[in-house]
């Protein structure tokens, strides 16, 4: 019997084998998805909303408010984008090229730098179907999956059987954990988490590639040289590894030449490849549908034809400076995410927010519109955090329409 | 042999096993409860031992037949268990086995549903029957220990 599955689109791990009860246009029941993507997929909504000033108005007026703010606006920052279609995205692409716009994503601030240097083919990489079918070792580094991406160890990473690896995780497969705190996944990694201390994240690699050069590892905080040894010598046996770049060793590298160094080291002597754990569902979608058009993933600037790219083009910088004179923002929440600091000076603009769910950005807006979730109440297709595309429908119907119709609207409106 | 003590130790055969040795064992590997034994229940003389007894197995109330319990609490539905589980992979290879949806619900123990992991078919825990085995692997693989056995 050929069953019905959908795609999950509450994590960057794309989860393609989910099955759901529906009754009365309402997602009932959930299987096989961890708790995230079940809250994930039963969030949906029947009713749009369309607010201006916090009054509810009609689609039209909301749209055309909308254009007006961009029209007049001689910088806009259109930003997130992290959780919208490969075609919405696209459309935002056009969208700040016409209006001389100052574009960028979540990425900025987290994994953007790693995903730039894997299109720029600084590495080797794989996608997760080869971690399932090949991989014998597995790097956690800076991330905790067992929290952000519940499924990964059990759907790709360690537990599950491959065409290559039938005998199971016990004999078969070594999960690795490095990380500043005793995580979950740490938990599930036993005596192979590796503690550092925070900030100790460079030092330890340059340990580990003189450990598997067979000089003696020294650390600051001398970490026990016997352990990191040990860990050399598994990583030297490796036929096919895989490193999980979490922010954790990001936020923790002045930039990323020492990770840089280490695959190459690895890759000496073994075989490995890096995969990052990138947190929404289409950050890497953005990043390469950007990179794509411009050849940068994140924090650009449209002018005249041109494009500009810098730090001082990134969300944070931009708002920072009071460069940018209105936002549009898809599927993000700067007042959450963003130090308030920062994120104070939206109050300053005038602010479009495209979001499925009300935020205390939304709410701070001047229009407000609540869009369809991608994957349970519209269709599209997104990039995996491994680089694959997958296409998803909707579960279930709503009035709501997606990011895409809107900037559709908004772009016929200007 | 502390079980034994707290029965009536006079062989009525009443329960249907050749002895309260043989009672004892049945109700060590949860085959019986203490209601099971007509006096101990019914005389008031055993009140205090049936009371002791019902007591002890008390805790296997609400678990299922192995004696597994999930704390849904606490399970966030990674599946882990779901694909560790030795006779899950042996009856859907390609399905959990493969760390995918199952394709084979009539005969795994394990599946997530709503987020939350769900024990099903016992009958094919290897926990569970003549042959059985302390087989923790549901267990070690929980980052949460979501699963227990009572």
């Amino acid at each position: 019997m050929e069953k019905n599955y959908y795609v999950c689109t509450g994590c960057g791990m794309l989860c393609d084998d989910i099955e759901v009860d529906v009754e009365n246009n309402k997602i009932n029941k959930v299987y096989t998805a961890c708790r995230i993507g079940v809250a994930h997929m039963k969030d949906g909504k029947e009713s749009a909303a369309f607010l201006v000033d916090n009054k509810p108005v009609d689609e039209t007026t909301a749209i055309s408010e909308a254009a007006t703010i961009l029209k007049n606006a001689k910088n806009p920052l259109i930003f997130g984008l992290g959780t919208s279609s490969n075609e919405a995205q696209k459309l935002a692409i056009e969208l700040a090229k016409k209006t001389s716009a100052t574009l960028d994503d979540a990425s900025s601030f987290s994994l953007g730098e790693v995903i730039e240097a894997l299109l720029n083919n600084k590495t080797k990489v794989c996608t997760l179907d080869d971690v399932r079918n090949k991989a014998d070792v597995s790097i956690f580094w800076g991330t905790d999956p067992s929290d952000s991406h519940p499924r990964q160890l059990s759907k790709y990473a360690y537990f599950p059987r491959g065409t290559e690896k039938q005998r199971g995780w016990e004999e078969e497969r070594t999960a690795i954990c490095i990380d500043v705190r005793k995580s979950h996944t740490a938990k599930i990694c036993g005596n192979y988490f590796f503690q550092i201390p925070p900030g100790g994240d460079a030092e330890f690699i340059d340990a580990l590639i003189a450990a598997l050069a067979g000089k003696l590892p020294k650390t600051s905080y001398n970490f026990p040289p016997k352990r990191i040894l040990e860990l050399a010598n598994i990583l030297k046996g490796a036929k096919f590894g895989v490193v999980f770049v979490g922010r954790g060793l990001v936020y923790s590298l002045d930039n990323l030449e020492p990770l840089i160094r280490l695959m190459n080291a690895l890759n000496e002597k073994a075989n490995f490849h890096l995969v990052p754990m990138i947190r929404q569902y289409n950050t890497r979608g953005f990043n390469e549908n950007l990179f794509k058009e411009t050849g940068y993933v994140n924090s650009v600037k449209f002018e005249d034809g041109t494009v500009k790219h810098g730090p001082e083009y990134s969300v944070v910088e931009s708002l920072k400076e009071k460069t940018v004179d209105a936002a549009l923002i898809i599927g993000s929440d700067p007042f959450s995410i963003l130090p308030r600091s920062i994120a104070k000076n939206l109050l300053e603009v005038p602010v479009i927010v495209l979001d499925p769910c009300e935020t205390l950005t939304s709410r701070n807006a001047k229009v407000y519109i609540s869009t369809a979730i991608d994957g349970v109440e519209s269709g599209g297709s997104a990039i995996r955090m491994d680089g694959v595309k997958v296409d998803f429908k909707p579960a279930v119907e709503t009035k709501r329409p997606s990011d895409e119709t809107v900037l559709k609207k908004i772009m016929e409106a200007l | 042999m502390e079980l034994y003590q707290m029965l009536p130790k006079t062989n009525c055969k009443k329960c249907g096993k050749t002895s309260c040795m043989a009672f004892a064992v049945a109700l060590m590997a949860r085959e019986l409860t203490p209601e099971d034994c007509p006096p101990l229940k019914e005389e008031p003389k055993y009140k205090e031992s049936y009371e002791k007894l019902s007591e002890i197995f008390k805790p296997s109330e609400g678990a299922t037949e192995t004696g597994l319990i999930v704390h849904e609490d606490l399970c966030f539905g990674c599946g882990n268990c779901v694909v560790a589980c030795p006779p899950n992979v042996a009856n859907d290879p390609y399905g959990v086995g493969s760390g995918k949806a199952p394709t084979n619900p009539g005969r795994l123990v394990l599946t997530v549903e709503d987020g939350v992991v769900k024990a099903q078919n016992l009958g094919e825990c290897r926990r569970f029957g003549k042959n059985k085995i302390l087989c923790n692997g549901c267990i070690v693989t929980c980052p949460v220990e979501a699963i227990e056995f009572v």
